[in-house]
């Protein structure tokens, strides 16, 4: 798959308002039968999106957990166990023997924040064992 | 010198990477031709492009690194003819090119066994990325995977199936057990019971017969009889290495391929080397990146006129398959005779645990770990430098029990040749010469000796490296808090007091630089809690807590959250332990006893917390802070309001102390106790401060600690009255505020204060500081500014809006929630 192919077909969902969404936080989006932790990192004036699960013990929990950035890449650490993930990219920076996070595209438009999803490629984002 | 490779595979590249590294521009012309569509890329880490990984992000270098280096690269275009003679090539597309010297890094292809019916529509191969984009294509339709392969590879392709939403698959094994050539019997077993409860299913002794379905496949028939429906199959029975080229050519080759080579990579023409999984060295195929790099090093060396000869390599190995541990190292297999064996096995873990010692007891020959591989770096280590070892050999696998940590533990005891990063080839001595010259962080050291850059197994023992080269050369390692500030926690605390700082945002932006870590939010947000005790959710504070701290709550296993009202020394009225009862039965939560003599309701739903204490503030109680680094309990005993030995009402004076220091926060959490005579049935001596009645009025204890290191605490003052105890005990905990380290409990930090207890009585009683009253003033400030948190949530409608699990459904719980029943109450269903 083509990365102009994959951008034709992403589909953006509407999430939520900007001011819904804590200041350097995150809050967890539903769409679909999916959990999506959306984040606004107001200190960059950045959004980031990754699943909500953390791939370490399958916990719905990374919308909750605080952010920040190593070496200026922005992160998350999930409340449980204090694993860190990139929100660019969302490989796991403090083992690197842990799973990745699937990560979303952000876009706001006149305060409504909207999660990029790929047609039918979504499916593949949450592993359920 | 014109040197061509076929092949630009992970170990093709590694090569082009270390001969532009050793030879000048200009002195050379490399020339590459793959046969892959894509530049190299990182086959080791594969199945993360079904986690989210691009193409792109797998390359082993960008495309234009190639150009940038003066490396022709034809991606798409393999080569189809070697003439000896002529010493050329012809690709493909029709280009012929000259060679001084070709080396054959064509990898291998993966093995597939002549079944009937292999051809059929939903049949991969787990090798290429195409073969992951055409899995990923037919994955959306299928139900029902297996795959045939209980090795490295198979599993890892079993992940991938789940992963692409295929969550019923079969994993097909020919042999009696999971990964017969990494493992034994027991080890396989533990693995395969845990594999099974992820929900795979697994078949050992099994052959396949035939792979049935008109275009597609529908399903599969054994040997035995038996058949399976499935939509989608992975083949994944071994590797064969690719020597057709080599073959047609006629150089020497293996009876069950590979590229015959010699200890300097060379085939039998020495202008051609053949390096990777398609070199057959000693009878041998090495299926791993590792001896593939070190092969590459070798023709580097070799066309440099170095001496350096390929001896073997170690296939030790250690992967997660499916959050699965699974290691082996050395010789796992050593025939019972030639060794003694140390089996370690907790079935009810999943943990398995085997290392086989030479026969006196001095050597490490190698081993198995499944479950947990956490000490693989070390015992690997042991094993390769032969490491004399400690005196009870078991200690290494099982931790020292009692006595001092067993020796030849530890990166001190290795040797400076010991390989770490053996994908790169680095020392020990490398890493530490690294970090003599500067090099003191972890990715200081990736990028100047590209250890732990590969697999990245080796990291923590390169950390482990760096730290002891520090120390060894008596650097001071300085507490700063975190990459974002150059102070320690109580450089923080003073510079923030000065300057009157109030905002998470604000310290970060006057003391700070960058944006902050999960580290640096719970040290600041607990120091500013420390020194103004404001309401600590207020805006732009909020995200600076920690996770419980933000929720006024504990997370637990599985995400539900646990509510603890305070109950001051312990005591309750009938009236008020039914309302626990009642709000207990109404949000359906488990309730319990706690050491610290209160009660804990477990499993609330994060969307349930205001309305459950709305309840309890409505009936009295308020927050007890469990969630926050923060006073907890002050436990007591009945004393003399009941007890017949009791000196003084050891109840009330704990209900006052506990009123007037509930909710001050501290580096770590503080609990208290008072006993009302000697007996000291409320455990005061093992508390952060502790409280005793004496004839005379009440012995002060501090610095005690139970948890996983006890220590008694130790008297501070005897026989005071309550208001100068009351006094001491707030120099004390202010002190302690002042100028512990994140993260320290009282008894760690008075074992570390210079000077110790001795020191410390100066402070608090003799005034040596002159800071007492600036003590109990900033106590009084914090005593007098205490309000209860969760009274302002439930009270706040904007703070309420963030207890919701779902910013755009507000009224719906986590779904994933999942309880399970034990005597009557639920608990959390397991990891
Ligand atoms: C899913 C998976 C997981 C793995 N996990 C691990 C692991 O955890 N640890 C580990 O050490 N190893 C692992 N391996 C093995 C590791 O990937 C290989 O050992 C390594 O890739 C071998 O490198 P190579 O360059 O010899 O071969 P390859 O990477 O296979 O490269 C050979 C290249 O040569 C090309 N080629 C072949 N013939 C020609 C021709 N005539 N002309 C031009 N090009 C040609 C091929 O198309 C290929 O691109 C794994 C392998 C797979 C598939
Ligand atoms: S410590 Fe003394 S006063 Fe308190 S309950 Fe025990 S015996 Fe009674
Ligand atoms: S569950 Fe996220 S770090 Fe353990």
């Amino acid at each position: 798959m083509s990365s102009t192919t994959t951008l034709t077909e992403v589909h953006w969902f509407f999430a939520c308002k900007t001011d819904d969404v804590p200041l350097n936080g995150g809050v967890c989006v539903k769409y679909k039968e999916e959990q999506i932790a959306l984040f606004h990192f107001s200190r960059r004036e950045e959004w980031y999106a990754t699943q909500n699960m953390c791939p370490h013990k399958h916990q719905m929990a990374l919308s909750r957990g605080m952010i920040g950035t190593q070496n200026g890449e922005p992160k998350v650490a999930c409340p449980f166990h204090k694993k860190t993930f990139s929100l660019e990219d969302g490989r796991c920076l403090s083992d690197e023997a842990e799973c990745s996070l699937k990560t979303y595209p952000v876009k706001v438009e006149e305060n409504r924040v909207y999660i990029g999803f790929y047609g039918g490629f979504d499916k593949l984002s949450l592993t359920t064992v | 010198m014109k040197v061509v490779v076929i092949g630009n595979g992970m170990v093709g590249y590694k090569f082009c990477e270390k001969l532009v590294a050793k030879f000048e521009p200009g002195t050379y012309s490399l020339t590459v031709f793959g046969e892959e569509p894509r530049p190299a890329y990182d086959r080791v880490h594969l199945s993360e492009f079904f986690s989210g990984k691009s193409a792109d992000d797998l390359l082993m270098a960008p495309a234009n690194w190639y150009a940038d280096n003066n490396i022709i690269l034809h991606t798409s275009d393999p080569v189809k003819e070697i003439n000896r003679e002529q010493k050329t090539i012809l690709s493909h597309k029709g280009l012929t090119v000259e060679y001084d010297y070709l080396v054959l890094a064509t990898g291998s292809a993966a093995f597939v066994p002549p079944i009937p019916g292999v051809d059929k529509q939903g049949v991969f191969l787990y090798r290429t990325i195409e073969d992951l984009e055409m899995m990923t294509a037919h994955a959306s339709k299928a139900k029902r995977g297996a795959v045939i392969g209980g090795g490295l590879l198979g599993l890892e392709a079993a992940k991938a199936m789940i992963d692409l939403g295929v969550t019923d698959t079969h994993v097909i094994e020919f042999a009696p057990r999971l990964m017969p050539r990494q493992i034994d019997d027991s080890g396989s077993k533990i693995l395969q019971s845990k594999l099974e409860t992820l929900g795979l299913t697994i078949f050992t002794n099994k052959n396949t017969s035939c792979i049935t379905g008109d275009e597609s496949i529908t399903g599969m028939q054994f040997s035995d009889g038996t058949s399976i429906d499935v939509d989608m199959l992975v083949i994944s029975a071994g590797i064969k290495p690719r020597d057709e080229l080599a073959k047609a050519a006629g150089l020497e080759t293996g009876p069950r391929g590979g590229i015959v080579v010699n200890e300097k990579m060379q085939t039998t023409d020495e202008t051609i080397f053949a390096i990777g999984e398609c070199a057959l060295f000693n009878g041998m195929i090495y299926g791993l990146v590792a001896p593939g790099y070190e092969m590459a090093d070798v023709v580097v060396a070799t066309l440099s006129a170095a001496e350096k000869a390929f001896a073997g390599f170690d296939m030790s190995t250690k992967l997660k398959l499916i959050g699965v541990d699974v290691a082996s190292f050395g010789d796992p297999f050593v025939p019972a005779a030639d060794c003694r064996t140390v089996v370690f096995e907790d079935t009810m873990k999943g943990v398995y645990k085997r290392i086989n010692i030479s026969t006196d007891g001095k050597y490490l020959l190698g081993g198995v770990l499944i479950g947990d591989a956490a000490a693989y770096n070390m015992l690997l280590q042991t094993t390769k430098n032969k490491v004399a070892l400690p005196e009870n050999p078991e200690d290494i696998l099982l931790g020292s029990r009692g006595g001092d940590a067993p020796q030849g533990a530890g990166v001190a005891g290795l040797p400076a040749d010991a390989v770490i990063c053996s994908c790169e080839g680095i020392t020990k001595g490398a890493i530490c010469s690294a970090v003599e010259a500067g090099n003191e962080t972890l990715d200081s050291i990736k990028k100047c000796t590209k250890a732990a850059t590969c697999c990245g197994g080796c990291a923590p023992m390169v950390k482990d490296i760096i730290t002891y080269t520090l120390k060894s050369q008596g650097k001071y390692i300085r507490n700063v808090v975190c990459e974002h500030f150059n102070y320690s926690r109580q450089e923080l605390y003073y510079l923030i007091k000065i300057k009157k700082i109030k905002s998470y945002d604000d310290v970060l932006d006057e003391l700070g630089h960058g944006d902050g870590c999960e580290v640096c939010k719970p040290v600041v947000a607990s120091i500013l809690a420390s020194l103004w005790n404001e309401m600590i959710l207020v805006k732009g504070n909020d995200t600076a807590q920690d996770s419980n701290d933000r929720y006024l709550a504990n997370i637990q296993k599985g995400g539900t959250y646990s509510v603890v009202p305070r109950i001051p020394g312990g005591e309750i009225t009938p009236e008020k332990l039914i309302v626990i009862g009642e709000v207990a039965k109404k949000y359906n939560l488990y309730t319990k006893i706690t050491g610290g003599q209160r009660i804990d309701l477990f499993g609330a739903h994060v969307s349930d917390l205001p309305a459950i204490w709305e309840e309890l503030i409505a009936a009295g109680f308020e927050s007890g802070h469990a969630y926050g680094k923060a006073l907890r309990t002050v436990k007591s005993c009945v004393g003399s309001t009941w007890c017949r030995f009791g000196l003084h009402d050891s109840v009330s004076f704990a209900i006052q102390i506990e009123e007037r220091y509930r909710g001050l926060r501290a580096p770590h959490k503080i609990k208290s106790a008072v006993s009302g005579c000697i007996r000291e049935c409320a455990e005061a001596q093992s508390k952060d401060f502790g409280i005793i009645a004496t004839e005379r009025g009440w012995n002060l204890y501090v610095g005690g600690n139970g948890g996983s290191k006890p220590q008694h605490a130790i008297l501070l003052a005897a026989d005071l009255d309550s208001e100068t105890c009351i006094k001491y005990i707030d120099r004390f905990l202010m002190f302690y505020i002042k100028t512990a380290d994140p993260l320290t409990r009282t008894a760690t930090w008075l074992n570390k204060l210079e000077g110790g207890m001795d020191y410390l009585r100066n402070v608090v009683i003799n005034d040596s500081l002159g800071i007492n009253a600036e003590l109990e003033a900033e106590m009084q400030s914090l005593v007098d500014n205490y309000k209860c948190e969760w009274k302002e949530v439930v009270d706040n409608p904007e703070l309420r809006k963030r207890f919701n699990h779902f910013v755009n459904a507000p009224e719906e719980k986590d779904p994933s929630i999942q309880f399970e029943m034990m005597r009557d109450q639920k608990k959390a269903a397991g990891w």
